[in-house]
């Protein structure tokens, strides 16, 4: 499937019930050169919205949200020690953290890639 | 994540069309190399520009970046009784400042805390000159009320908002700026003189805001931008925004007015004593008679209490510790305030200034930065982060 977005500058990819998370391509360009990430604890169960880490560049800190309720099951090792792959390959490399579907229709409601590309330009 | 960037960025991200904003006669230069502009003091600034803030701090380090710092006050003390007068406004010595000299002072109020930190120049005040000052931008307009209402009898003070700002910074400015303007090598740190460059008239200054080796060059808004174009066809030279600006400041222990000082921060508690000369002190020549004297000489003399010191911090763990962070001692009682922190990119560890109680300023002091709601062990370190590189004469 293809991604998802948040008005947060979320995406996710889901596979299977399993969502994989990151920041958008516009996110990490407004941030900048990032240089740490906080990632949240494998078998954390967070609700939608809540804050599930943070990225932060030279300039400034931004907290990053969960786009779907779910428990953690996953984080990006090598984000964590290599923060720089947030900006290289944002959409790949530079994934956060991998989440379990708990509300799985709350996918729906997101944002597609259309959406989201006028919601960056508004 | 857009609404914790706008909450917690010290500059806003996204570009918007805001007509409030004054903007600086480098202005459609900084559009055309590409640079995401922001507010700041008042005025539409780049806070970088398409190589991104770190590889901006590198450049700088490593050869010469140019910087608009045009929202910065201008201002010119004319007439004999000017230096005395200046005097009274600042715990600095004014007066005896040798001709070409330039020296960093702070305009007090009558509690002794900072209205503003500024440097200054002795152009032969005693011989028809002038004392050129030069303010931060957000304070220039309270600044020069200050000044005016409170000396303006006693000298001319004259603003110049026609004049440009433009420094260039880092370990090859020299050579890049002798090429356009020669004779500038022979200035040493602390030091200014006029130039010309094409008919221009420039007042530069070896000195800066990076820790580096460079030059601050005063010029008209007329000549500003092709000057800046001059320096950027040089090959050492790249603009740099207020980002990295703002990282090579701090990794140079150099504090930014109202984040590091402000009104409710005296010099002796900011740590400034250095700033402060001798003459100026108790027993010296002219002690005293500066606004919040009291105060001030008795924090340095150790007759006032002096509850807090700003201090510098390394994290020991490789987390960003921002401003407004709490530090904490090891009993878990709050006992200072992070007033500037980021990953310092030359330093390449977390690094803060902060304000601390100060039984807790000792160099090596361990404190707990609560990042988060988790603690952040920092270690209480002696400023600069990275060594200083300012041209103080030939070797």
């Amino acid at each position: 499937m293809s991604l998802k977005y948040t008005e947060d500058h979320e995406w996710i990819q889901l596979e299977g019930d399993i969502a994989v998370v990151g920041i958008t391509h516009h996110a990490q360009d407004a941030l900048g050169d990032v240089v740490f990430v906080d990632l949240p604890e494998v078998g954390t169960s967070l609700a939608q919205r809540d804050i599930a880490g943070v990225v932060e560049s030279v300039k400034a800190a931004a907290d990053v949200y969960m786009p779907v309720s779910g428990e953690v099951t996953e984080v990006n090792e090598e984000l964590r020690s290599d923060p720089s792959l947030a900006n290289a390959d944002p959409l790949g490399k530079g994934w956060f953290f991998k989440v379990k579907l708990s509300a799985p229709a709350e996918v729906d409601a997101l944002l597609d890639e259309t959406a989201y590309t006028q919601f960056t330009a508004g | 994540m857009a609404q914790a960037m706008a909450f917690q960025c010290p500059w806003s991200f996204f570009v918007t069309a805001d007509t409030s904003l004054l903007t600086t006669p480098l202005h459609a230069l900084h559009l055309e190399l590409g640079a995401r502009m922001v507010p700041f003091a008042g005025y539409s600034m780049p806070v970088q520009y398409p190589a991104g803030l770190m590889a901006e701090h590198h450049h700088t380090r490593q050869s010469a970046g140019l910087f608009d710092v045009s929202h910065m006050g201008q201002l010119r003390l004319a007439g004999l009784d000017a230096a005395a007068a200046f005097e009274t406004l600042m715990p600095v010595d004014v007066v005896d400042l040798g001709v070409g000299k330039q020296r960093y002072g702070l305009l007090l109020n009558d509690a002794g805390c900072i209205l503003d930190d500024l440097m200054f120049v002795n152009r032969d005040v005693m011989n028809g000159g002038d004392i050129f000052v030069v303010v931060n931008g957000a304070c220039k307009v309270a600044d020069t009320a200050h000044i005016h209402a409170r000396i303006g009898s006693r000298c001319q003070v004259m603003t110049l908002p026609e004049q440009a700002l433009l420094a260039l910074q880092g370990p090859l400015a020299v050579t890049a700026l002798s090429r356009l303007v020669p004779g500038v090598e022979k200035l040493v740190f602390m030091t200014g003189g006029a130039f010309e460059w094409q008919g221009a008239a420039l007042f530069i200054t070896r000195s800066g805001y990076t820790g580096e080796d460079g030059f601050e060059i005063s010029v008209h808004a007329a000549h500003a931008e092709a000057l800046a174009r001059g320096l950027l066809n040089q090959p050492e030279v790249q603009a740099i925004g207020l980002g990295a600006r703002n990282s090579l400041r701090l990794e140079a222990g150099l504090c930014l007015y109202g984040q590091d000082i402000d009104t409710t921060t005296t010099p002796v508690e900011a740590g400034l004593n250095w700033a402060l000369q001798k003459s100026r002190r108790s027993a010296g020549v002219r002690a005293g008679g500066f606004p919040g004297a009291e105060r001030v000489l008795g924090q340095l003399d150790g007759t006032a209490s002096l509850e807090r010191k700003r201090v510098g911090l390394i994290a020991l763990e490789r987390v960003p510790v921002r401003e407004h962070v709490m530090l904490h001692n090891a009993q878990g009682e709050r006992v200072g305030e992070v007033t500037s922190g980021l990953l310092g990119p030359t330093a390449n560890q977390p690094i803060a200034m902060a304000y601390v109680q100060t039984k807790y300023a000792t160099t090596g002091t361990l404190l707990n930065a609560m990042v988060r709601g988790k603690a952040v062990p920092m270690c209480v370190s002696a400023m600069p982060f990275v060594p200083t590189r300012y041209f103080r004469g030939p070797a």
